[in-house]
């Protein structure tokens, strides 16, 4: 064979390989989702929003969870979104070029990437002992801990793209900072700023080791933050590893309801990046 | 991006922004601008202060040799890092090499093969992989993975190469499913849009010049890849594969599904481990606040920070070093 056929035998090689290896992950997400689909969709039934969870055999729900997971979701973007936020800002306006500017944009890519465990593990230390229990506040600030870094680096990515025109329109016109900031950069960045806030709470609404150091979860109903939580994905992470054949049907039902609602954020905040870029 | 606020030109406006006006909101508000970004960088010490303080106490118990002491045994009270730590860089190595040719396969595809329209939806679909939550992984490897190798991987794996001296270590047991290799390959799938997005990333930003010059010479599409655009990158893409071993190390729920959970330590790829993270996971019900086993456990997850912290410090050296020279 020439050398001009076996480099070109070479490079159709490669081409089909690589052409596999796409095909391949493309196959392992439709297998993960059909997993889901097909065991997940026969437990799905009205009682798993309306009953809360029983002993096996009794025909529990997972309302207690869904509930839960929703409450600690929604106070930790209560705590984290402003801070993220305002951290994000700092890093694009003020911090730029700075020193304090990058190491708080090194600290905040760390934190990113760090394993979420050791954040369950640090909120156990911080509030579990020394208040004697766990809580749903525990669980929430641990999911804030987890949220912070995504808002910030989407924030810092979206007010860096805000064209310093516009800034400097505003600044020509006498606005103090902080009026040119909330009414004119954050306004231009917004929907930016929302994909970034939605991306986080995908994140949130799946992460299941910091829970277990910090709400435990909760097998009755539980509202109450001062006390033991249930949630979402603890309650697979139970029902999953248990004996009982409906318990797993409803880890299940409960695994494809998170995938459901955590694809749907994602694949949402992308079209929506991809319109502004 | 000349329209965009960049470097010092960025400098000029900014600072002269919060000087005429004189006014109390202002610095009130650049006030808390600052202070949550001095949170930011507390909060880090903060993480890293409790889990110190968290685990002193097993590191002074045991000592130094806490480290790679093998033991741990809940009953007699000793305990030791060694198993853990070997089983987490043993199964991230693992990920990282199922994963890398995967990476460097997609991201030709993606960059170089896919037709326009075609590209943008797989690129889209393979990042799902990495949407898909954690303990998502651990069931469907639980359930689907782990009975697939035990059937149909492991017995002719076992068959053929544990006879062969040396390699055939690696291939011994019996074939449980669950184990090192099951958890690496798990780890590959969920690493795997991570890496691949940054390769794409770091492609992408390779000179068209150069890759048009090495066409001109007649190089195949393979060539071009291999030859100059990979050479081009290649201290980012490093940092991306660190990145990748990064996450591996730290994963918890899927690993805990998949691994065994075995305190033991094995070389044999089937055979069931622990790392860190799904120790920490597995045995915190089982310890009671005060217990030298809690501590033992805190000083654990203390290792993993420091292992994960210079890991992903390295990988952020090298990605940035890149990509913005």
């Amino acid at each position: 064979m020439s050398s001009l056929a076996r480099r070109r035998a070479t490079d159709y090689t490669v081409k089909v390989i690589s052409t596999g290896f796409a095909a391949l992950s493309l196959v392992l997400l439709a297998w993960i989702l059909w997993t889901l689909i097909s065991r997940g969709l026969p437990a799905l039934g009205p009682h798993v929003f309306t009953r809360i969870t029983l002993p096996p055999g009794a025909g529990g729900g997972l309302l207690n969870a869904i509930v839960g997971s929703l409450i600690q979701i929604g106070v930790a973007l209560v705590i984290g979104t402003p801070i993220g936020l305002m951290c994000g800002t700092f890093l694009s306006e003020n911090g730029r070029n700075t020193q304090v500017g990058n190491a708080v944009r090194f600290v905040n890519d760390v934190l990113l990437s760090a394993p979420s465990i050791l954040i369950g593990l640090f909120v156990y230390q911080l509030l579990v002992v020394p208040f004697g229990g766990f809580s749903g506040w525990a669980g929430s600030l641990a999911l804030a801990i987890l949220i912070i870094p995504v808002v910030v680096r989407t924030t810092e990515d979206m007010l860096n793209l805000v064209p310093i025109g516009l800034r400097e329109a505003a600044f020509a016109l006498g606005a103090p900072q902080w009026k040119v900031v909330i009414m004119i950069t954050w306004r231009a960045a917004r929907a930016g700023i929302v994909t970034g806030i939605l991306l986080s709470l995908a994140r949130a609404a799946g992460e299941t080791a910091p829970l277990l150091f910090t709400s435990l979860g909760n097998n009755g109903w539980s509202i109450s933050m001062d006390q033991p939580m249930a949630s979402l994905p603890i309650a697979i992470y139970q029902y999953a590893a248990s004996p009982f054949e409906d318990w797993v049907a409803l880890a299940w039902a409960g695994a494809l309801l998170i995938t459901a609602g955590v694809l749907a954020l994602n694949i949402v905040s992308r079209l929506v990046l991809a319109q502004m870029k | 991006m000349d329209a965009t606020l960049s470097g010092t030109q960025a400098d000029a406006v900014l600072k002269t922004a919060h000087k005429p006006t004189g006014r109390i909101s202002d610095p009130i508000f650049v006030g808390i601008l600052w202070s949550c970004g001095i949170f930011v960088l507390l909060l880090l010490g903060l993480i890293i202060a409790m889990l110190f303080e968290g685990g002193f106490p097993a590191l002074r118990e045991f000592g130094i040799s806490f480290l790679w002491s093998t033991d741990w045994n809940p009953v007699t009270e000793k305990f030791g890092a060694g198993v853990m730590v070997f089983g987490t860089l043993f199964s991230a190595v693992i990920a990282v090499i199922v994963a890398l040719p995967l990476s460097f396969g997609i991201a030709f595809f993606l960059t170089e093969i896919a037709a326009g329209p075609l590209r943008r939806p797989i690129g889209v679909a393979i990042q799902l992989l990495a949407a898909i939550p954690s303990i998502i992984y651990g069931m469907w490897g639980f359930f689907v993975v782990v009975p697939l190798i035990a059937a149909y991987v492991q017995p002719p794996l076992i068959e053929w190469l544990g006879p062969i001296p040396l390699i055939g270590a690696l291939f011994q047991g019996p074939p449980l499913g669950a184990g090192m290799l099951t958890a690496g390959v798990i780890l590959a799938i969920m690493i795997l849009p991570f890496i691949t997005a940054m390769f794409v990333e770091v492609l992408e930003s390779v000179p068209p010049m150069l890759k048009e010059s090495a066409y001109g010479v007649g190089a195949t599409t393979y060539e071009v890849y291999r030859n100059v655009s990979v050479p081009y990158g290649r201290t980012a893409m490093v940092g991306a594969v660190m990145l990748g071993l990064g996450r591996a190390l730290g994963e918890t729920m899927a690993v805990t599904f998949v691994i065994g959970n075995a305190t033991r330590m094995s070389a044999s790829l089937f055979a069931p481990g622990s790392t860190i993270a799904s120790t920490i996971a597995n045995e915190f019900p089982e310890a009671s606040i005060g217990s030298l086993k809690l501590q033992s456990l805190m000083q654990l997850g203390f290792i993993l920070f420091v292992i994960s912290f210079i890991v992903l410090a390295l990988s952020r050296m090298l990605v940035r070093s890149k990509l913005k020279g």
